[in-house]
């Protein structure tokens, strides 16, 4: 159905797809592998008409074309479901799948709209409440409103970025249950993706991208999970980093009652409890949006909480400022690594001391050459490349910049490090190295506090396992017993509180 | 992509190299436009160059010009250091014109005491007005763009008040302060048959101790960081709200203590203003060009100061049209801005182009 032949996209010196080759069958589910920065995406891009390669030629059933943009590419049948869906919130269901090809003449017939869109859901046995405001439902069912948006456009081929980043592993397995229905019902959808489960969960073929080149393609069932991560890093992954049994000591961080609200002064936390102890990592499990960033951001001082305590080795914290929390021993990896783990404009000399800039001056000055060790001494222990303590942050890949921010809040030797989300966007490599960090910190009689939206990180790392949904811990699961289908079911909110 | 980052002495070596270029650049193709209004572009440089630099004098009075210019866009570049944008700098000159004014004449105090509180005075009032603009900002989340604009007129008509009636010199012909003393002011003559005053040592010093306070000391480090993305200051511990009181402040003193320096060293009184006297609105444009450096700022200001004073001089001259004169003057800041502009979208791009 498609054939891309000896593409290749440069960005400057980068040469960001490096002549690749690639045949999607009609009918199949195409898994595109890869780790960030593999290209992926801008393969994809420019199959949606968003880059024009610089070399090379695009055929699409039998035919030679030149996609000149997402209109162009939506006129051939090709539809894109991008991460981040684009939906209008007040905007209902039915009105979100026909904006921009509204039925109707000058008036917007609404009621022929309605019609459209459940026969559609139906053909294609996507339920969905055609009248229902797109921001009552579920992160599941919009992602079905994108599918739908795409199949009213006429989409034959499908294109879907990370689909399932944002979903439960429930919701995962029903997508995998529609795009089955849809490939049924004739058409050919390729997912892009770095997780390896999904590929082997949803997947007929595969395709390994690794650094701008196309490593090979093979039929996604053959294969077990440390091959696909071996052909995708280039060498062999652990995939779960071995841990010895914790062993807990005394309680470090105590938690009473905490509550607080978000940015919109809606209630977001939700009394709640937690204690962890010294030599073990709790893991907070659950959807993203459910209280957990409100949770770190009042235990690291950057929000004010309502009600509730926290403790610190006895010590009171509730409502310090971020600056006391850090010089009362607890390291933050925080959940956004651009906009507060980095200065970005900064050298790396210059964040390795963020937070602790006025260590590091003498007679008033700052001590460029102590900055400069002490980047060093975070470069050598966490393998940050390029190892270059006068680069600018910004120059540095996501994983490497991860790295320098866990390096820094690591050496700092916190009592208690919490950790949010602290593999996000990394590949397989980097994230086989931070766990090993983590784990190591609890070893060594650290406090660990695990926040993450991976289920198979906490799954991974975690002692013990809270379950959050809705601002409240609702359920505690021993690390060695849970299961995903038990936590996944808990992060939707079923069972009881535990 | 992976752009090396530089030392303190090569950024600042290409903050001048650079402008420079663009500022012979810019006067190139203003050729065009002399030789369009049917002038000599030979005869208007030559013009050009005698009035700025053509003999020690007029070397002297452009130096002149550029001192409350340098002072002014430090203060300009500080705010802009820490994400403040400081249009209030005209406002903060404005008071402090009055404040050192009347220490310079209320009080008797021996020579170097008597300077020294009469720029204190200056960059007191200063800090004072443009501090109020900063808690607007810092604590009650008022944009300063808003506030500092405000200011100014607020800034204008006080000073206009005070020399019409409460600090009125009844002897003077038109509105102004009585003289200040001969112990507070400048010492004039550095350079023979021009007014350069010692305010030269002042603004070149400022810059020197702006760049040490920006970048060595940690609290330096912590207007940058503020400056550059408040959530990491923020996560750092560092107080955001704290920061932008105190650089607020600060600009405001920097901007007063143009107005003390110029107060003292050249007009040694205050006169009543009809309007706005432009140097604090001119040193957002130097403080741009520069890039934001202090050593840039110095350059970019004594390139506005040359530019101030040749226009006249080629009208006077070479019979340029004020208006053509006003274009060659354009083009040569719009190149030197462009090629900051080119830098940024330049950063911008390399930004964009990281593949997901």
């Amino acid at each position: 159905m498609l054939k891309l032949k000896g593409i290749t996209k440069r960005f400057g010196s980068l040469v960001a797809n490096d002549q690749i080759d690639l045949e999607v069958r009609t009918g199949e589910i195409h898994a595109l592998l890869g780790e960030n920065g593999a290209g992926k995406s801008t393969l994809m891009k420019i199959l949606y008409g968003l880059y024009t390669p610089d070399e090379g030629t695009i055929e699409w059933k039998g035919k030679p074309v030149q996609i000149d943009g997402p209109g162009h590419a939506m006129a051939l049948g090709i539809g894109m479901v991008h991460q981040h869906f684009m939906l209008v919130p007040v905007f209902s269901v039915a009105e979100n799948i026909v904006l921009g090809q509204e039925p109707g003449g000058v008036t917007l017939n609404m009621r022929q709209a309605v019609a459209d869109v459940t026969e559609l859901s139906q053909r294609y046995g996507l339920a969905v409440d055609p009248r229902a405001p797109a921001e009552s439902i579920s992160v599941g069912q919009q992602q079905r409103v994108e599918i739908l948006k795409a199949l009213y456009r006429g989409a034959e081929l499908l294109i879907l970025d990370e689909p399932t980043a944002v979903l439960t592993p429930q919701e995962v397995i029903e997508l995998g249950h529609i795009l089955k229905g849809l490939v049924a019902r004739g058409k050919t959808i390729i997912i892009i993706t770095h997780k390896l489960k999904e590929v082997r969960e949803l997947a007929d073929r595969v395709s390994v991208i690794r650094r701008g080149k196309l490593i090979t393609t093979v039929n996604a069932k053959g294969q077990s999970e440390a091959e696909l991560a071996a052909l995708m890093v280039g060498r062999a992954v652990e995939l779960k980093v071995p841990k010895a049994k914790a062993e807990p000591g005394r309680p470090v961080l105590d938690v009473l009652g905490l509550s607080a609200s978000n940015v919109r002064g809606l209630p977001a936390l939700h009394d709640v409890t937690l204690m962890v102890r010294a030599g073990e990592i709790v893991g907070i499990a659950g959807v993203d949006g459910n209280g957990q960033t409100e949770l770190i951001e009042v235990l690291t001082g950057l929000k004010q909480p309502q009600h509730g305590q926290i403790r610190l080795n006895g010590q009171s914290l509730a409502g310090l400022p971020p600056g006391r929390i850090r010089a009362a021993g607890v390291g933050h990896v925080p959940e956004d690594r651009q906009k507060r783990g980095l200065v970005m404009d900064f050298t790396v000399a210059e964040n390795a001391v963020l937070g602790a800039q006025r260590a590091y001056s003498k007679w008033g000055l700052l001590d460029y050459g102590r900055m400069r060790e002490h980047a060093l001494k975070i470069i050598r222990t966490f393998d940050v490349r390029p190892p270059e303590p006068a680069y600018p942050a910004r120059a540095l890949s996501g994983g490497n910049q991860q790295k320098v921010i866990v390096g820094r809040e690591i050496l700092r030797d916190p009592v208690l490090l919490v950790a949010i989300q602290p593999t996000r966007g990394l590949d397989v490599g980097a994230i086989e190295f931070i766990h090993r960090r983590l784990i190591a910190e609890r070893d060594a009689g650290k406090a660990v506090l695990l926040v993450s939206l991976e289920l198979d990180e906490v799954m991974a790392l975690s002692d013990r396992i809270l379950v959050m949904y809705k601002g409240e811990l609702i359920a505690e699961v021993p690390g060695d017993q849970a299961t995903e289908k038990d936590l996944g079911l808990l992060m939707a909110g079923g069972g009881a509180r535990g | 992509m992976a752009k090396q980052a530089r030392s303190p002495v090569t950024e600042a070596l290409a903050a001048v190299a650079v402008p420079i270029a663009a500022t012979l650049l810019g006067l190139l193709v203003g050729t065009i436009f002399i030789l369009a209004s049917g002038s000599n572009p030979v005869e208007a440089y030559a013009a050009l160059w005698q009035s700025v630099a053509g003999d020690p004098s007029q070397f002297g009075e452009t130096l002149v010009n550029a001192i409350p210019l340098i002072l002014t866009g430090l203060a300009v570049a500080l705010a802009f250091r820490c994400g403040l944008f400081n249009i209030g700098v005209e406002g903060q000159y404005l008071v402090a014109l009055v404040a050192s004014a009347w220490v310079g004449y209320r009080f008797a105090l021996p020579h170097v005491l008597h300077t020294t509180l009469a720029l204190l005075a200056g960059a007191v009032a200063g800090a004072a007005w443009a501090a109020i603009a900063g808690l607007l900002k810092a604590y009650r989340d008022v944009n300063e763009v808003i506030t500092t604009i405000m200011l100014n007129y607020i800034a204008l008509y006080f000073a206009h008040w005070l020399v019409m009636a409460p600090l009125r010199d009844p002897q003077a012909l038109a509105p102004a302060t009585p003289p200040v003393l001969p112990t507070a002011m400048l010492a004039q003559g550095l350079i023979a048959e021009s007014r350069l005053h010692s305010g030269l040592w002042i603004a070149l010093a400022a810059a020197l101790l702006l760049w040490l306070f920006l970048w060595r000391t940690p609290l330096g480090y912590e207007i940058r960081a503020v400056g550059l993305s408040p959530g990491a200051a923020e996560y750092a511990g560092i107080s955001v709200k704290r920061n932008v009181l105190l650089v607020m402040a600060l600009s405001g003193a920097l901007a007063g203590l143009a107005g003390g320096v110029q107060t003292l060293g050249i007009t040694g009184r205050f006169y009543e203003q009809a309007g706005f006297i432009g140097y604090g609105f001119e040193a957002i444009a130097v403080a741009l060009v520069g890039r934001n450096h202090p050593v840039g700022t110095v350059l970019s200001a004594l390139l506005f100061a040359a530019l101030d004073r040749g226009g006249p001089a080629m009208q006077a001259m070479a019979g340029v049209p004020m208006t053509v004169i006003a274009i060659v003057q354009g083009t040569v800041i719009l190149f030197v801005a462009v090629e900051g502009l080119w830098n940024i979208l330049r950063k911008r791009k390399a930004r964009a182009v990281k593949p997901a």
